[in-house]
């Protein structure tokens, strides 16, 4: 074999056709070079480096993958090579992945994902959300009721850890000290950092949880919101309602929503798992596990803004008005992005619904 | 390995085997991945995100230390709140991104998929998207970590709702034994499989070496007595070119064909009549006739 300068494979012709007495091996030999120049592209595409690859062999691609797969097709008639057969297997296998492989990059998949991959996935399962959004109303006014009528549920619902000083009984103003700002920065970041890693979770726990039919996705919801109840309760019979809505709004116009969101996402699969329609099961779980992924990978970036909001725009923002104003920003910006940009149009043809 | 381990082992391989019809209409052989093997890829991968996760941490620990030292407590100084900053995104990453990042990617396989020889691939043929390797990345938290963590904690003691939470995720972890095609729940959500994806090496062709049909003659009965499984084998020990190995199937050979075996020409008796025994089964196959080992 000369040597490799160029990164370019030179392949060695094969042994003296006619020396072969099998007519099967003089069959391997005669298609043996075409084999191992498609083997050479595709360890290059496995490596990722599609540079590697002469114009020539590119072009090619196609041709060397159809003529690799008919030669294992014949193989298997005529042929009792195992090594051979082994081979052709593994080869076709390859170039099958990558002439079938995922083709757009991270970076071609991020930028048709926020310019509308995203929001039309959204608009997809409108009717999960707005369950979901029922569900979550729903759990945020029985916290409030069974709080309302026996203060005893505050600590059944809340973890003791969670309150931080928050429960009934607390004065006014100890309530009102846990909604003050901070004077400086310090710290923030890594709050938010914490905060944005911990709110994720539960998101995806939401959405995975949805495999279930739904249910205990729509139990997790209840269950979170009534927590959000128990302690808006609190606030108001202080006479503190409007101002922990408003330090709630701040992360929580977006958090809330990204919460919903996944929710909304893990109760679609469920959905059409109980209801497939006129598809079968698995492929209508796999339709709807493809489309909940955008909204979930889109609940991801929400959170991480959630979270920068409630470190620093949260503690750096002591008025009411001020608080208030961020949210209903926020909230206006989320709504028209998701109701207003359109479904991107596929370059390659594939169908995305 | 006796003879029924090795029909068991095939059997097992045989049930693995999936088609897939390409777009273009082209039937492709799948093995689906054992389940041992996707336990094994599994555990790689948790060790490698773990050790690569601690490593790091010791690393930044050592940093942080110094940050430390000099000023005491209470309020935060910037690079060290950087450092937290770091590290929880450093295990955000680890829990989330790193099978994301690596499936992705064109081998469509993590590090400890690749060390056994397994892919992700879509099930209907398509292409593998992205959204699906997202879908089934998410799942993997309540099938991974959440059962890990809640064995470590210890939840499983706790009462009926404990109890119930074990049933519960039992119920994700032993997903992938219920059904044929070994998926787990984020495979049914995001429609795809795991299959075998080797890399094998062409081997040399074996009937290159110089023939040999005038010195050993083999009629049809002799022929006649082994199938295309016996045949594989040979191949095998041929490939292997132990001279140890070659002596005793020669004799066995010999043995079942009646010849007299004689001594220093192993390889060239065995090369002679693997090249007979293929001429005839690959001359039989053309006439529709297999034979698949020696019983049949």
């Amino acid at each position: 074999m000369a040597l490799n300068l160029f990164g370019h494979n030179e392949i060695d012709p094969p042994a003296a056709i006619t020396a072969a007495t099998l007519r099967s091996d003089r069959f391997r030999l005669q298609r043996e070079v075409d084999w191992q120049r498609l083997e050479q592209i595709v360890d290059a595409l496995e490596r990722n480096r599609p540079g590697r690859i002469a114009d020539d062999d590119l072009m090619e691609l196609p041709v060397l993958y159809r003529k690799a797969a008919s030669s294992l097709a014949v193989a298997r008639e005529t042929s009792l090579d195992a090594a051979t057969l082994a081979y052709l297997e593994s080869l076709v296998r390859r170039a099958w992945f990558q002439v079938y492989g995922p083709r757009t990059g991270l970076f071609a998949w991020l930028r048709h994902f926020l310019l509308g991959g995203w929001s039309a996935s959204v608009r997809d399962i409108w009717l999960d959300i707005c369950s979901a959004l029922f569900v979550m109303v729903a759990g945020t006014a029985v916290g409030w009721i069974l709080v309302a009528n026996d203060r005893e549920w505050f600590f059944s619902l809340v973890p003791g850890a969670m309150s931080g000083g928050r429960q009934p009984g607390a004065s006014r103003e100890e309530l009102a000290e846990t909604l003050q700002g901070t004077e400086g920065a310090e710290g923030l970041a890594a709050f938010a950092a914490y905060l944005f890693s911990n709110n994720t979770g539960v998101c995806i726990m939401a959405f995975a949880l949805g495999f279930c039919f739904g249910i205990p996705t729509l139990l997790l919801l209840v269950y979170n919101m009534a927590l959000l109840g128990a302690m808006l309760w609190l606030f108001s019979d202080a006479g503190l309602g409007i101002d922990f809505a408003g330090w709630l709004s701040v992360h929580g116009t977006t958090e809330l929503f990204a919460i919903l969101l996944s929710g909304a996402a893990g109760m679609h699969i469920g959905r059409s798992m109980a209801f497939p329609g006129s598809k079968s099961v698995l492929s209508a779980a796999a339709a709807a596990g493809r489309r909940s992924a955008q909204v979930m990978a889109g609940c991801t970036v929400m959170l991480v803004v959630a979270g920068i909001l409630e470190g620093y725009a949260r503690q750096l923002v002591p008025t009411t008005e001020g608080r208030f104003a961020i949210g209903a920003v926020m909230l206006f910006f989320w709504i028209t992005y998701f109701a207003f940009v359109p479904r991107p149009r596929d370059h390659d043809g594939e169908a995305r619904r | 390995m006796s003879s029924s381990v090795v029909a068991r082992l095939n059997a097992g391989q045989q049930k693995r085997q999936r088609e897939l019809v390409t777009p273009e209409g082209l039937a492709l052989p799948l093995t689906i991945a054992s389940r041992g093997s996707r336990a094994g890829a599994l555990l790689l991968d948790l060790l490698i995100v773990f050790f690569g996760t601690i490593a790091i941490l010791i690393v930044l620990g050592l940093m942080g230390f110094g940050l430390l030292d000099s000023d005491i407590q209470e309020e935060m100084s910037a690079p060290l709140e950087f450092l937290v900053v770091i590290v929880i995104l450093l295990i955000f990453l680890a829990r989330y991104g790193y099978f994301l990042f690596f499936e992705l990617g064109p081998k469509g396989a993590t590090p400890g998929k690749r060390m056994l020889g397994i892919r992700v691939a879509a099930r209907d043929g398509g292409r593998l998207t992205a959204e699906a390797v997202i879908a089934r990345n998410l799942m993997r938290d309540v099938e991974v970590f959440i059962p890990t963590f809640f064995l470590l904690s210890g939840g499983q003691a706790e009462g009926v709702m404990g109890a119930a939470a074990f049933i519960w995720l039992a119920v994700f972890v032993l997903f992938p034994v219920f059904n044929k095609d070994h998926l787990r729940a984020g495979d049914l959500v995001a429609g795809t499989w795991v299959v075998e994806a080797q890399k094998v090496k062409l081997e040399e062709a074996l009937s290159t070496a110089p023939d040999r049909s005038e010195e050993y003659r083999f009629g049809d009965a002799e022929l006649e007595v082994y199938g295309e499984h016996e045949l594989q084998v040979l191949e095998g020990v041929l490939r292997q070119d132990n001279p140890e190995a070659m002596r005793e199937v020669m004799f066995a050979i010999c043995r079942k064909i009646g010849w007299q075996p004689g001594s220093g020409h192993e390889r060239e008796f065995l090369e002679a009549f693997y090249a007979a025994l293929r001429a005839h089964l690959e001359r039989n196959m053309r006439f529709g006739v297999r034979k698949a080992d020696k019983y049949s």
